[in-house]
């Protein structure tokens, strides 16, 4: 565990933002009081220091990938996160090399479901090494903080960790960079948009009216950056019961499905809602690697495919 | 100071139900006989205005600030969101200084009239929004905070996150609710726990926090909330195993 490397990085981050003191204090919540303790002086030496304004990176610096896809939605809940990993391991079930990129700051689930949970990203040659698992590379805040220490920061702070991870991981050659990106319309979302060049973004969404209303907001934002929508995913579309294997739609019937339609969007397909979605996602699991013969399954790889045919075809 | 209680229902996780959990609180304790204020601090997904069918209302100005949409007739519950302010499909793609500045009107300055109670319901998440909710709430009878999760691992991480948040600006966590635990099935009976179970309880009794109790999938409720008229559909059944906090609380 390298957390030292680590620590200095976050370290310049909050230095360069001039950090208010309540923000200090928290800080020193968030680390450990003996690590904060030894890089105390060293934290006053940076604030001394010339403060350097960050640098954006420009749009399309990151050559290193061939596609870069996030997975959206404005609403909480529905199955970025879920969808992201299971896309990403259809993607690289084709033989492709992915990597996944987890943007939600304060509630990274990225470790939970790739089965990485507690481990920490080291660095090496001055970047950060991604984590592997099932064959794609991904990283996560969660791989740099501590599981149970909450990330109280404001935007510019979620702003720089975005930036970090996109420049500072040691991607390598990737075909695909699929993000996960967090619910609502804030700063992950509208840099990551303003700053890198995007292939597509993949809307995922419940049928639910009270879902669309939040989905059709992220869907403007994006309109209104100039980023386009590869499609929309209806997920937990209907319940499947595992007694009798009646279909019911607890969230609404089709609503997303209808939404794509009358925002002239692709329609990339429906998952249902089922346990074995949920338990093998909870485990550490994702369906795609531990039942690649199950229909769900399938779902995945017929929105991977339509994925891949979006982006040869540009 | 003020003379209403006021409570934050927060959760780390997005989609568990805070909005609904809120808006049910609020519905409780209206049906009790109180007055009741329901705040929405969640700028980018404004879902209480959607809940109770008032997304075309706007907010007028009054002497003592901003008048609250009122859900019903008699006027015992307020609401107040963003949504109030901007067209249904717009998004609001504001960076920290201009949201901390909006929930700063919001908590000073409204004409919430003599309301006994305050929920707050707020964003997914520790940031812009909570920080500022918490500071401004600080000097008001903020009560605590409600957490909600749903049962499934991925939940009760963010979930724990969000306790953190809680110890670290001193805010009591008066419970947990476990939301969306168990579905049963309208042909067979049979119950499903899709999203798992038990994790808010285990959560709860790991955290040492109090755990309030579980409320299922009831489709009834999905279908009235994407509906115009909560105030009329909404039922006590519906939230009886969280009654008795209810209960207990409006008494304080």
């Amino acid at each position: 565990i390298n957390l030292f490397w680590c620590g200095q990085d976050m370290l310049r981050w909050i230095a360069k933002r001039k950090p208010y003191p309540h923000q200090k204090r928290l800080i020193q919540y968030a680390y450990s009081a003996d690590s904060f303790q030894s890089k105390k002086h060293e934290f006053e030496k940076l604030k001394q220091g010339k403060r350097k304004e960050a640098s954006a990176p420009t749009k399309g610096r990151l050559t290193n990938m061939k596609h870069i896809i996030p997975i959206a939605s404005g609403k909480g809940g529905v199955g970025k996160s879920t969808t992201a990993v299971n896309i990403a391991l259809s993607l690289a079930a084709q033989n492709l090399t992915v990597g996944l990129m987890d943007a939600d700051v304060h509630g990274p689930s990225i470790p939970t479901v790739m089965n990485l949970k507690g481990k920490k990203a080291i660095v090496e040659n001055q970047k950060i090494q991604p984590l592997m698992n099932f064959g794609i590379k991904c990283m996560s805040t969660g791989f740099l903080v501590d599981e149970d220490k909450a990330m109280i920061w404001r935007g510019p702070m979620v702003i720089g960790a975005i930036r970090q991870i996109l420049t500072s991981v040691e991607w390598g050659e990737l075909d695909y960079l699929i993000i996960d990106l967090p619910p609502g319309t804030g700063d992950a979302s509208l840099t990551l948009a303003q700053e890198v060049e995007i292939d597509g973004v993949v809307i995922v969404s419940t049928p639910q009216d009270l879902a669309l209303a939040d989905v059709s907001r992220g869907v403007q934002m994006f309109n209104t950056v100039n980023v386009p929508i590869l499609g929309v995913v209806e997920n937990m579309s209907y319940h499947i019961c595992e007694n009798c294997g009646n279909h019911s739609h607890i969230f609404g019937d089709s609503g997303a499905e209808n939404m794509a339609k009358n925002m002239n969007l692709q329609f990339l397909g429906k998952i249902p809602l089922h346990q074995n979605i949920r338990e093998t996602t909870d485990k550490g699991q994702p369906i795609v690697v531990s039942q690649p013969k199950s229909q769900f399954t399938q779902a995945y790889n017929s929105i991977a495919m339509n994925i891949i045919k979006y982006c040869t075809n540009k | 100071m003020v003379n209403y209680q006021t409570i934050l229902v927060l959760s780390g996780k997005g989609g568990v139900g805070k909005s609904t959990v809120s808006s049910l609180l609020a519905l409780s304790l209206v049906k009790m006989g109180k007055k009741v204020g329901l705040l929405d601090v969640d700028l980018c997904g404004p879902s209480i205005a959607r809940i109770f069918g008032l997304e075309q209302h706007s907010v007028m100005n009054g002497p003592n600030g901003w008048i609250p949409v009122y859900a019903d007739d008699e006027q015992r519950l307020g609401v107040m969101s963003l949504a109030f302010l901007t067209k249904r499909d717009d998004p609001v793609v504001w960076r920290g200084p201009k949201k901390t500045s909006i929930i700063n009107q919001f908590v000073h300055n409204i004409a919430w009239g003599d309301i006994d109670f305050l929920i707050v319901d707020t964003p997914p998440g520790t940031s812009d929004e909570h920080i500022t909710a918490v500071e401004a709430f600080k000097d008001f009878n903020l009560d605590g905070a409600i957490l909600v999760t749903t049962p499934q691992n991925v939940s009760i991480d963010d979930v724990q996150k969000e306790a953190s948040f809680c110890r670290a600006l001193d805010l009591e966590i008066l419970g947990v609710i476990e939301n969306m635990s168990g579905y049963v099935c309208p042909t067979c009976s049979d119950c499903s726990f899709v999203f798992g179970r038990g994790g808010g309880e285990r959560m709860a009794s790991e955290s040492n926090i109090p755990y309030i109790g579980h409320l299922p999938i009831d489709p009834k409720l999905t279908a009235s909330m994407d509906g115009t008229n909560i105030m009329k559909d909404f039922e006590t059944d519906s939230i009886k195993p969280i009654l008795s906090f209810i209960q207990r609380y409006s008494k304080q």
